[in-house]
């Protein structure tokens, strides 16, 4: 019986296999094909902007969503056309690699809280308070410190339950860079896409960080913007580096993005964490493609390119739509220009934008 | 088959078409043996040599820390280790019980009619992929088991007794305990179909004659039945084990994800394959990848030592 069981599951698993087969090779290529994988944050949107690309007789792009650190494997090891990661390579490393990186599209880390009777937004933070959070030494909401911030609001005599994320994620990076950047204690702990928290439960993805958050009175967790927008969850008001407490908004997001200096970062290695600017979110950062600088076949980087030259242009409007933060105009003419550095084996430039 | 009967029979030419054709065939059932076996070997040998790195840095040490620090490049799988044979051996004592109960039913009271449907749904709880017990177990059991079992088990734990101290943790629903319970669901049916199987190999002769003796049906059970079937039953909870040790995606979802020891049943933990799921697909640093594969190398010994233990036992069975 458990032989038949068994067996029930192989030809399921096959006929899995099977109809994925079936699935590629009814999408035949109309135009060219490009492959690339990495970062799951900006895959809904890489997805759309294919869509809407392949119907307007461009190419076909077949994007993996494994995984930023698989992402940065796969284009090292050059099995894919590009490779996409939430977090930028080090100048260093792309030369050492011959690499080049350019960012796609913005967006950023929303604290989330589950306050029972407190409206969305009315708390208030600084990254400090958040690290000590984090840290399991605030660990009531009443606490001295939490209350003297937050004067006028009740906050309850609740403890404070720490959620993060369980799998390794360009979330977490950049939850943990914000946090290394604005608050000394936290240098105990580190900055990476998993580090070894101090306190608190573990949630897979987005989802399941949202989910303890939810199921747990008085909990605080951190989730990707377009989810907690997509799930109206309860966020926080953080203070940025002006002083100021904003609200994570789209508006918010783009200027910090606006606040950056990008002209100072080799490589567009920048984290726009504690950007300057009075209404700028603090946990912002963007998403990067990764490619060779030398192109064995000229035909494919063209396509990739002209593939992200396209959805630059024609692309915000979707963005928008997927509560992502479009690039500022002057960082993507930048990004633009940085593009003739990609060679195909002649030595010239495989793509040259059209002058905006 | 042997060359003595090849000989005799080789002056005729059908008889010699067949025997060279039966060289096919046993060559063919040969190379699909030793390409189990190779590729058994081949994974064994890849996973010890990509865990290297780990087992180098580390040494036996790696066995017995539980510190996991990604940021420092530390780590020990020993956290994860106790996770897992904790989860495992927890979800057995939860589904040894209920797998007999079913068993004993299907064979020894069960009416004819119901015996094929209700065989029928504990084979199909075999079939449910992994993820969807993880969803079901996160967003339905575990709030509901917050609310009903834990919360009530957590309020009513005296202050400063050893059960307050293993009955903390985040009221939630996520922790050790849940994920347990889901793994007991999950290996329910593997155990209750293999001990039914067992319980259907019983002479008829020998049941019908305790009967015939006198016997209650509580007394064929546990002095006749069981007995009778004990070696190969003790084979079948170790293939439910060797499931539970191994299981990912269900228990990634509910365990709440913490390394280091759990320390209580409401906590949160990690297993050895949680980890593994979770911090694959982003580990960059060569001993991140190591040491997650450093960790699949421990959980294969385990349940090859797990799944050959219950062999063992099977095969004692299928003797006597």
């Amino acid at each position: 019986m458990i032989r038949s069981a068994l067996a029930g599951l192989a030809v399921g698993l096959l006929l899995v296999g099977c109809s994925g087969g079936d699935a590629a090779k009814t999408e035949a290529p109309a135009g060219a094909q490009i492959s690339g994988a990495g970062a799951t944050f900006p895959a809904p949107l890489y997805a759309k902007w294919a869509e809407d690309q392949k119907a307007a007789g461009g190419l076909v792009l077949n994007y993996q969503a494994i995984g930023s650190g698989g992402g940065i494997k796969q284009i090292k090891a050059k099995t894919v056309a590009f490779g996409a990661s939430d977090k930028p390579l080090k100048p260093e490393e792309l030369d050492a690699e011959g690499l080049a990186q350019f960012p796609t599209v913005i967006g950023g880390v929303v604290p989330v809280v589950n306050l029972p009777g407190l409206a969305n937004g009315s708390i208030k933070l600084t990254g400090p308070l958040l690290a000590d959070i984090y840290l399991g030494k605030i660990t009531k909401w009443n606490d001295p410190a939490l209350t003297a911030l937050n004067s006028g609001v009740a906050l309850p005599n609740l403890p404070i339950t720490v959620v993060h994320r369980s799998d390794g994620s360009g979330t977490s990076f950049l939850f943990t860079s914000y946090l290394t950047a604005v608050a000394p204690q936290w240098a105990a702990v580190g900055a990476s896409d998993a580090v070894k928290w101090p306190t608190g439960l573990g949630g897979k993805g987005n989802d399941g960080v949202a989910a303890y958050v939810k199921q747990t009175p008085g909990a605080i967790g951190y989730v990707e913007y377009a989810y907690a927008k997509q799930n109206t969850m309860g966020a926080v008001s953080l203070q940025n580096a002006s002083g100021a407490y904003v609200a994570p908004t789209a508006e918010s997001f783009a200027a910090a993005a606006a606040g950056a200096d990008w002209s100072k970062a080799p490589g567009f290695y920048l984290l726009l964490l504690n950007q300057p600017g009075e209404g700028a979110w603090p946990i912002t950062g963007a998403t990067f493609i990764l490619m060779h600088r030398s192109q064995a076949d000229a035909k494919t980087g063209k396509a990739v390119l002209g593939f992200f030259d396209a959805a630059y242009a024609k692309g915000d409007a979707a963005a928008n739509d997927l509560a992502y933060v479009p690039l500022p105009a002057e960082l993507k003419s930048r990004v633009r220009a940085s593009w003739s550095a990609i060679v195909g084996p002649d030595g010239k430039p495989v793509f040259t934008p059209a002058a905006p | 088959m042997t060359d003595a009967s090849l000989s005799v029979e080789g002056s005729q030419p059908r008889a010699a078409r067949g025997a060279a054709l039966d060289k096919v065939f046993e060559a063919l059932c040969f190379s699909a043996a030793t390409f189990l076996l190779v590729s058994l070997g081949g994974l064994v040998i890849s996973l010890a040599i990509g865990g290297w790195p780990a087992f180098e840095a580390f040494g036996f040490g790696f066995l017995f820390s539980a510190e996991w620090d990604p940021v420092q490049e530390v780590y020990g799988a020993a956290g994860a280790l106790v996770g897992t044979l904790v989860t495992a051996v927890l979800a057995l004592a939860f589904a040894l019980p209920l797998a007999l109960g079913v068993a004993i039913f299907l064979v020894e009271l069960c009416p004819g009619p119901l015996r094929r449907p209700i065989g029928t749904a504990v084979e199909l709880l075999a079939g449910i992929p992994s993820i969807v017990y993880g969803m079901w177990g996160l967003f339905v059991f575990a709030p509901w088991f917050a609310k009903h079992v834990q919360m009530p088990i957590m309020m009513s734990a005296k202050p400063g007794t050893f059960w307050e101290t293993i009955t903390t943790g985040v009221p939630n629903g996520a922790g050790v305990l849940t994920a347990s319970l889901i793994l007991a669901i999950m290996i329910l049916p593997f155990i209750a179909a293999t001990l039914r199987e067992l319980l259907m190999t019983i002479p008829p002769a020998v049941r019908e004659s305790a009967y015939g003796l006198g016997s209650t049906r509580f007394e064929v059970v546990r002095k006749v039945s069981l007995p009778y079937v004990r070696a190969g039953a003790v084979g079948a909870v170790m293939l439910g084990l060797g499931r539970a040790l191994g299981e990912t995606m269900a228990v990634t979802f509910i365990i709440g994800n913490a390394h280091g020891f759990p320390t209580s049943i409401f906590a949160s933990g990690s297993t050895i394959a949680s980890t593994i799921a979770n911090e694959f697909a982003e580990a960059t640093g060569v001993l991140h990848t190591a040491s997650l594969i450093a960790l699949g190398f421990v959980l294969f010994v385990i349940t090859f030592a797990v799944l050959a233990l219950a062999r063992v036992m099977m095969g004692r069975q299928a003797q006597t």
